[in-house]
């Protein structure tokens, strides 16, 4: 195989894998500062294609900008979600059984979500058309698709906020101790709960984001989540549970084994890559390629 | 409480018998097929419930991919008709075959991840067997019809006979859980449910019963697949078998009713399967998906209002109203009684010692926890090992008991070299031990949780629970023997784990600061306990923080400071030890100290 053809799989792949990337450090923020798996992420994604794609065909609003705009609404509406629901099946018992409310409480939601979008919204998929999403950058032999691209740069920044946010602020460093140390955080004056639903605000705003992202060049329709939740997990695994670094190194990884799995095997076994590469991880390195081990296991 | 259990075994199988019975009755009864199907469907998702129950309600062990199982048996019956013309009465339980080999497949690497991870790995399964048989071609997988003698290839006009079909396997898998709910295996289960390092630590091989659970988890859902195929489906997708809905629906079943018990799937299908199947009926064609949003409504509610499930919400009424006995916790101090049975000297060692440590090092990232740590434990003497906080002495049992693997040197037991063994398996040879923290299984009674360690010489249930009462008698914690454990007072739990570790049989019991928290009489209590069991025969190895309490109790004493053994010997010359004041008191103490000694 010539040289190009390999770096033109790379090439798409890595800018499929940063909008997957954006989604996942959604997915790990959330866990690693509420130990919650959300199994609802794919949803709020799906929702976020759908606003977009609601601006797009009624206000003529930009895709992309329709993707930043969407933030803040996405932001309350996660840490409603979070008073609403999440905070009563969390505190106090013991945090296996938490963990199990929590997750089938989320399951439970995901279900509501797409049976929802699929009874009001109808299943049929939906489409928004940019000029860029047909034209592709020619850089030498190698193509890369408009809409890809500009995804991909977006996501990158918007993961570096995210990072900057953490990291920087002091609200940032308040929500990584809360993470760390919910005892001692709370000592220190810091609302564990305000923080976990800080978390979950940031964790769907991103996801509903990255939809609004995909929506450039994926079909929208109510299923969507399914297969994305499937990736968002595998790529916060890959990255350890609950590391932001890691989600995002996760997600580019997986647009990377889903294109090349497309080299040795046919289209549709795409994902069966993805899913061999997780299982292979989860068991030659169960906390993750960049993961720490979980302080509870 | 005893002569109650002997008949019970027979008693309780008449509920079952009488579900069962109302299933047969109301199959023959329905004349309409629409409500026959709902019959089946309720059968259907209670069986599966029930196979899911196995693994993730009883062992705590959450799987979100049992769907794989159903479909593989589904698949496997029905391409090996259209492939082999095998007929399905045959081909079920090569399915079902299938489905075991794939659980201990699956199960061998997949085990070796703790919950979390288990639950993600699990969902990997039944979506790398969908894609595959799409690729495969086998989207749209028709019965072929038969038209001499059908019943011979599972095919009946007669709707009831498929709802008859359900009933059996329902019925098999319910005497499956009525077993396994008294068993050993299922006191295994419910231990490593709730605390997976004290099931070990008490000798339960968690592997191996987690493997089995999933075993006989898969077998029935493979069943209820092939089954499934030929009385609901006839023509089977991917979708079907292994798509999303199928562990929806499965877990929304056990959920509602109440995971952990075998009345619980079986209650929450007769209530969630007609429900959704009739709103499917009425409001499916304008609202597609309706199902969907009633099994997620039910999920959310279930978990805000009542997440101990409607099985065990009912269950507590009725005890609350039966007025369970609650006794004060009096402590009635030990019985006179002898050590328990099991608690007697085996096996012939050297004469003198019974736990040889050699050379034990133990390095985490660089920390020398336990560094050449030599030491004998005699046979029939009270050791204490002392040594100021973070000397490396719950190290060091972690290393005796099997937790921990040292880097370098050996533990030998009755001449064994036990270093290296599993926890469990260190736990039958003779060794038992309690934890600094107390580590119980939370929601099982006193009497449960003493007989986990029981069942290691007494592998019968009833046996076990003598084993169990007699080593309750011993520590004077017979009359809690009802109570559950989360209730228990700080000594009751002290006594309680001393109990559960003497239930084993052990030779040798290491107590990990077996009297922090207690008050003095509580103090008083095990101290008494300690003694008498050694005049019983059983050698006592005792970490204790504070000085005082122990160097009244023991023979000798082993001094540990930062992972390293500073003095060994009998009580008075090693609290002089300078080395051992330095070691607790710091230097300019020990300045002071000689000082005044000079």
């Amino acid at each position: 195989m010539p040289l190009s053809e390999l770096v033109q799989y790379v090439v798409t792949g890595l800018l499929v894998g940063g909008v997957y990337a954006l989604m996942s450090i959604g997915l790990a923020l959330i866990f690693g500062v509420m130990r919650v798996v959300n199994f609802a992420q794919g949803d709020f994604m799906m929702l976020g294609m759908y606003v977009t794609y609601f601006l797009a065909t009624g206000y003529g609003v930009d895709p992309l900008a329709g993707a930043l705009l969407i933030v803040p609404p996405f932001f309350v509406l996660g840490v409603l979600v979070h008073r609403v629901l999440l905070a009563r099946v969390t505190g106090g018992g013991d945090p296996q059984r938490e963990m199990d409310a929590q997750l089938i409480l989320t399951l439970g939601l995901s279900l509501i979500i797409t049976n929802a979008t699929t009874m009001i919204l109808s299943p049929m998929p939906r489409g928004i058309q940019t000029a860029y999403a047909t034209r592709a950058f020619v850089v030498g032999p190698i193509l890369m698709n408009q809409a890809r691209s500009y995804a991909f740069l977006m996501a990158v920044l918007l993961a570096l906020l995210v990072y900057g946010f953490l990291t920087r602020t002091d609200l940032g460093k308040a929500l990584r101790a809360a993470a760390d140390e919910p005892e001692a955080a709370e000592y220190q004056g810091i609302s564990v709960r305000a923080m976990h639903g800080l978390a979950f605000g940031i964790g769907i705003a991103l996801v509903a984001a990255a939809g609004g992202l995909l929506a450039t060049y994926h079909p929208i329709e109510p299923t969507v989540a399914v297969n994305f939740i499937v990736l968002m997990f595998v790529a916060v695994v890959l990255g350890g549970l609950g590391s932001i670094p890691g989600a995002f190194a996760g997600g580019l990884l997986i647009g990377l084994v889903q294109s090349l799995t497309l080299l040795v095997v046919p289209f549709q076994l795409q994902n069966v890559g993805v899913f061999v590469a997780f299982l292979l991880v989860l068991y030659l390195r169960p906390h993750g390629l960049l993961g720490q081990r979980l302080r509870a296991v | 409480m005893a002569d109650r259990r002997t008949t019970s075994s027979l008693r309780r199988l008449v509920p079952v018998a009488v579900v069962v019975l109302v299933g047969f009755v109301l199959a023959g009864v329905l004349q309409e097929r629409y409500h026959q199907r709902i019959l089946t469907l309720v059968l259907v998702w209670a069986t599966m419930g029930l196979a899911w129950n196995v693994i993730s309600g009883y062992a705590g062990q959450i799987s979100f991919g049992h769907q794989a199982f159903f479909g593989i048996g589904a698949y496997a019956t029905v391409l090996l008709t259209v492939h082999a013309g095998l007929t399905p009465w045959v081909g079920m339980w090569v399915g079902v075959a299938v489905a075991v080999l794939a659980a201990v497949l699956i199960g061998v690497p997949t085990f070796r991840l703790a919950g979390i991870y288990f639950a993600l790995a699990t969902l990997a399964y039944p979506l790398i067997l969908r894609i595959v048989m799409d690729f495969l071609g086998y989207q749209e997988l028709a019965i072929p019809m038969v038209r001499d003698h059908p019943a011979r290839h599972m095919q009946f006009a007669d709707p009831r006979a498929y709802t008859v079909l359900c009933l059996a396997v329902f019925a098999g898998t319910l005497g499956l859980s009525d077993w396994l709910e008294s068993s050993r295996l299922g006191y295994s289960l419910r231990a490593l449910k709730e605390n997976e390092q004290a099931a070990e630590a008490t000798g339960v091989d968690t592997f191996r019963s987690k493997m089995l659970a999933y075993m006989l988890s898969a077998a029935p859902a493979a069943l209820i697949g092939a089954v499934y195929a030929y009385a609901v489906l006839f023509v089977v997708t991917p979708d079907a078998v292994f798509g999303v809905l199928v562990i929806v629906q499965t877990l929304v079943v056990c959920l509602v009713g109440g995971a952990g018990s075998k009345w619980g799937p079986p209650i929450g299908a007769a209530l969630m399967v007609p429900i959704s199947e009739t709103l499917d009926a009425t409001l499916g064609d304008r609202f597609p998906g309706i199902q969907g949003v009633v099994y997620g409504a039910a999920l959310v509610l279930i978990m805000l209002c009542a997440p101990e499930w409607l099985y065990w919400r009912i269950r507590g009424m009725v005890m609350a109203r039966r007025g369970e006995r609650t006794e004060p916790a009096v402590v009635s101090g030990p019985s006179p009684a002898r050590v328990p049975s099991g608690a007697v000297s085996r096996g012939d060692a050297p004469a003198g010692a019974l736990l040889e440590v050699r050379g034990v090092s133990k390095a985490f990232l660089g920390l020398h926890a336990l560094e050449d740590v030599s030491f004998v434990v005699k046979r029939g003497e009270i050791l204490g090992i002392i040594g100021p906080n973070g000397a490396g002495k719950t190290t060091l049992f972690n290393v005796l008991n099997g937790f921990l693997i040292p880097q370098r040197g050996e533990v030998r037991y009755k001449g064994e070299r036990v270093s290296g063994l599993p926890p469990h398996a260190i736990c039958r040879r003779g060794v038992g031990r309690t934890f600094q923290v107390v580590r119980t299984f939370p929601h099982l009674s006193v009497l449960e949780n003493v007989m986990v360690g029981a069942f290691v010489r007494a592998p019968a249930p009833p046996a076990a629970r003598a084993g169990a009462l007699e080593a309750l008698a011993f520590v004077g914690l017979r009359h809690r023997a009802g109570a559950t454990a989360g209730g228990l007072t700080t000594l009751e739990l002290r006594l309680m784990e001393l109990a559960r570790c003497l239930a084993t049989g052990p030779d040798l019991v290491l107590l990990d600061e077996p009297l922090a928290g207690l008050s003095r009489d509580g103090v008083n209590v095990l101290v008494r306990l300690v003694r008498i069991l050694r005049e019983g025969g059983v050698t006592v190895v005792i970490i204790e923080h504070t000085m005082q309490a122990v160097v009244r109790l023991v023979d000798r004493l082993v001094v540990l400071d930062h992972g390293r053994r500073i003095a060994e010997g009998a009580p008075d010359e090693v609290i002089r030890d300078p080395a051992v004041i330095e070691a607790y008191l710091g230097k300019r103490w020990l300045r002071y100290a000689e000082d005044r000694r000079a």
